[in-house]
């Protein structure tokens, strides 16, 4: 993606500065429509929302140390399980992603806002009150059918605890399609004029398939989930074989979006990690074209799998046969993205600082989940480890690996665009090294569990399975104490951290071409795309901290003429 | 000495395929095989754990080179050299998952037939008893695709359709919370274990008394959802004697990890003795108080003779009961 300047620096007026350089800190608690503070809303919030949901995982980790239920009694053991299961997903990991999208897109294409900001505000404050929903239900009455509530058991088992959920996720659910539906008008039409599709950065590109799903899937849980409340409070029988219901097809229409929904919580991260590893590696990704076709082609195939989790359930078998297909060639489209980082670290200048540690982490770790997803596409192979800690592990691979790494890998990226000061590097080493072990000792002991016979979503089970569970549990108890120099380092970085300049990393995307953090309305002048993003090694005199973009235009038009 | 990098590359490669190729059939991962099912899906996770291995040892194994090989020099502040792509190799990375996970796709699609997965009288297809109904209404004997009932076609794994079906034992299987009952129609034997005759054929009838289940043999490979409102089946054949747990693998409720049961894989004449004195045993009138729906007794009631097959403790039933009077 070679670019060359085209034009010669703007001649026009900077624009006249009528709104204040920065924002106060008390307009991250308003209605605000500045895509900068929204994104940050969501990444504060979405990780105040993880450390609760975090919490419920420790209690349930320190249950299952021992095999009987003495820790916590069963049905609250099925409360903390659904809530986690359903906090983790819907509050954590997805609006994350949409903080990314929603802070970098705008800077990303050279524009000064979202298309549709006050959409952007309102699909925010939907979030808090979605979150608050399902904590309030932990006192009256919580949801204990897992976070697939599938009927019948999740009609029998408590209708107020069931009734929140279904409201928390509709509400979750719409704040999701109305980011999607801006994240994709935003990339189709704001680009600055000399920037088409194929000089936009990687991650503009995984935004655009994961807002496509958002777009496909949600409505058909939203449609499953009315239909499921209906059930539960008005006594109709879509869903409820009591009555003469199937409880499959809600199960189909579950996973018609809940399939996607992997993808619209990774693929973002996939985007995150094409940004972080040519940076760090000071060379051009590889295959740009392949990665970014890779993403829509995941978004698509994303579409036609969703039934490879109801292997066991009522799923005819020429039907598993065809989903079996369509599961295993997710693997091609993944395959390359995974190529593509390794030959894009190859032959590179590899920096080891965090956001590349937490690369480097992200891709051997997603690997395992990806060859996990593999095995489990295999009907023989699913009928046996289907609904055990096989599966559990496997998700937790993909979701901690391809999610969760990738989201620390670009917060610590980003944090000197973010907060205009640097982040404490020994901290965040260690940060990486708990995180890396914890996880791997969490979820790799889950795979033989799973194999040896042990089931998921159980508070009780046999004591054979004792000695791997122990394990598990450690690695949890140092997941979460992995957590204390993220967040230390956070918090004092933010106000004491060393100031980072406009481009500590030297990077040529147009996020890193304004003020760390950029101004209220991101650039001062109009920006000019004088690079493509991932043009290293062509051009030996990169753009330094002190340098300006005015300096750097200069140079580029005198080269050109 | 100077080693050419081919022969490098060629060393390493053959390492990493004979360490897969040892490690895919030594992992030691999975419980004994106890039935013909298990043998062919011990055979295709053995297949997938070799490629995997192979895959994890490649990329990790470059991941931990490249970290060494190209880590930036302090105070070094030059790029990598600008290298877009490579079509070549693009496709050659393309074209090796596509024909990895094609074999796979392939080779799992045999061992699924072979479980007795694609067998008309298990595959579900309605559509089929329907077309034939419409255009040959009694000629029932050539539908294939038709239960002997000629109501409902089971989902699941069938019987192989070579296999006379009178050489095959029918249980049926009610899965209600939290327990597992097993009804004999030959015999009417009305238990809440599972007893088998080796090297012969068995044929689950699952059905499910309230919510969803799972009917799960670890040690058999072969798991199917207990679905209310639908009947679903699971044919295998045990080839091996013991007692082998039988677990319920969708969530059902509070006390989901303490479904449980045992299944009893005995030589034909063990099995004739337990059936005659179960026979004899189980006069009508108990035969009755145990078939009577569960709903009217309370959960520890209903589970109190269930509680030593299952494994629970007796503290977990004891919460149960306090539970109970809770609510």
């Amino acid at each position: 993606m070679t670019l060359q300047v085209e034009r010669p620096p703007s001649s026009q007026e900077p624009k006249p500065h009528t709104v204040p350089h920065q924002r106060k800190w008390t307009d991250y608690f308003t209605f605000c429509t500045d895509h900068k503070v929204i994104g940050i809303q969501y990444l504060v919030t979405s990780f105040m929302f993880s450390f609760i949901g975090g919490a419920m995982a420790e209690v349930m980790r320190t249950e299952l140390a021992t095999p009987n239920p003495d820790v916590v009694q069963p049905e609250f053991y099925n409360q903390l399980m659904t809530l986690h299961g359903t906090i983790m997903l819907f509050l954590w990991i997805i609006p994350a992603g949409a903080a990314f999208a929603n802070y970098l897109i705008p800077l990303m294409i050279g524009a000064e806002d979202m298309a549709f900001p006050r959409l952007n505000a309102v699909a925010f404050w939907m979030i808090p009150p979605g979150g608050l929903l399902l904590i309030v239900s932990l006192l009256i009455d919580a949801p204990q059918a897992g976070w697939t509530s599938y009927p019948p058991l999740s009609l029998v088992s408590g209708q107020w605890g069931e009734e929140l959920w279904i409201l928390s996720i509709l509400t979750l659910g719409t704040s999701s399609i109305l980011g999607g539906l801006n994240f994709l008008v935003t990339i189709w039409k704001m680009r600055m004029p000399d920037m088409d599709v194929y000089s936009m950065p990687l991650f503009c590109w995984s935004m655009l398939a994961t807002a496509l799903l958002v777009l496909i899937g949600t409505p058909v849980l939203a449609a499953a989930l009315i239909l499921l409340s209906f059930d539960l409070l008005a006594g109709t029988s879509f869903f409820n074989p009591a009555g003469g219901g199937d409880p499959i097809v809600y199960q189909h229409m579950f996973w018609f979006y809940s399939h996607p929904a992997v993808y619209i919580m990774v693929l973002p991260f996939f985007g995150v990690i094409s940004e972080v590893l040519p940076v760090h590696a000071r060379k051009p990704i590889f295959g740009y074209r392949a990665i970014a076709y890779s993403s829509l082609a995941i978004a698509f195939l994303g579409l036609i799998v969703w039934a490879h989790h109801m292997f066991t359930s009522g799923t005819p078998g020429w039907l598993r046969m065809f989903f079996m297909a369509t599961t295993m060639i997710i693997a091609v489209p993944t395959g390359i993205k995974i190529f593509g980082w390794c030959a894009t670290l190859w032959g590179g200048k590899i920096n080891l600082n965090t956001p590349m540690l937490f690369g480097i982490g992200f891709i051997s770790s997603f690997l395992i989940g990806g060859l996990t997803g593999v095995m489990v596409a295999s009907v023989p192979f699913d009928i046996h480890v289907h609904d055990t800690y096989f599966i559990v592990g496997h998700f937790h691979y993909v979701l901690f690996g391809g999610g969760i790494l990738g989201l620390y890998s670009g917060v610590y990226h980003w944090f000197p665009k973010m907060s205009g000061r640097m982040y404490n590097e020994t901290l965040g080493k260690i940060h990486f090294a708990l995180t890396f072990i914890g996880i791997n000792l969490t979820f790799l002991p889950m795979h033989p569990l799973g194999m040896q016979g042990m089931n998921r979503r159980v508070a009780l089970y046999d004591p054979k399975f004792q000695f791997l569970n122990i394990l598990c549990t450690i690695g949890a108890y140092i997941t979460a104490v992995s957590v204390l120099p993220f967040v230390v380092n956070m918090v004092w970085s933010v106000f004491k951290g060393k100031p980072a300049g406009r481009n500590p990393w030297r990077a040529l995307t147009m996020e890193w071409q304004t003020t760390s953090p950029p101004a209220i309305e991101n650039f001062d002048e109009e920006p000019i795309l004088w690079a493509g993003p991932y043009d290293y090694g062509i051009d030996t005199q990169m753009l330094d901290e002190d340098q300006s973009v005015d300096e750097l235009l200069a140079q580029a038009s005198a080269e050109v003429n | 000495m100077n080693i050419p990098s081919n022969i490098v590359t060629l060393l390493i490669g053959v390492t990493i395929t004979l360490v897969s190729l040892w490690y895919g059939q030594n992992h030691g991962l999975l419980p004994i095989a106890a039935s013909e099912e298990a043998l062919q899906v011990d055979g295709i996770f053995n297949f997938m754990m070799t490629i995997a291995t192979g895959l994890f040892l490649l990329i990790e194994g470059a991941l931990i080179f490249m970290i060494f090989r190209f880590r930036r020099n302090e105070g070094d502040e030059t790029d990598g050299p600008h290298i877009e792509g490579n079509v070549p190799l693009e496709i050659v990375w393309t074209a090796i998952p596509a024909v990895i996970v094609f074999m796979i796709a392939i080779y799992s699609f045999e061992v699924y037939n072979q479980m007795g997965g694609l067998d008309p009288m298990a595959a579900g297809d309605t559509g089929t008893q329907e077309i034939a109904h419409h255009h040959s209404p009694t000629g029932n004997a050539n539908l294939i695709a038709l239960d002997s009932n000629g109501s409902e076609i089971a989902l699941g794994l069938g019987s192989s359709p070579e296999r006379a079906e009178d050489q095959t034992l029918m249980v049926e299987v009610n899965g209600i919370q939290y327990a597992w009952l097993f009804n004999y129609p030959d015999t009417g034997i009305l238990t809440g274990e599972l007893h088998i005759p080796i090297n012969r054929e068995v044929n689950l009838k699952i059905k499910a008394g309230d919510v969803l289940h799972a009917f799960w043999l670890p040690e058999f490979r072969i798991k199917q959802d207990a679905i209310p409102g639908r009947e679903t089946q699971l044919t295998f054949t045990a080839t091996r004697l013991g007692e082998y747990p039988i677990v319920c693998a969708e969530l059902c409720g509070a006390y989901h990890g303490g479904m449980k049961s045992t299944l009893y894989v005995q030589t034909q004449e063990e099995y004739d003795q337990w059936v005659q004195s179960n026979t004899l045993a189980q006069t009508e009138p108990l035969k009755e108080s145990v078939a009577t729906n569960p709903a009217p007794t309370s959960q520890e009631q209903f589970l109190e003779p269930f509680v030593e097959q299952m494994g629970v403790e007796a503290e977990t039933v004891n919460q149960l009961h306090a539970l109970h009077h809770e609510m």
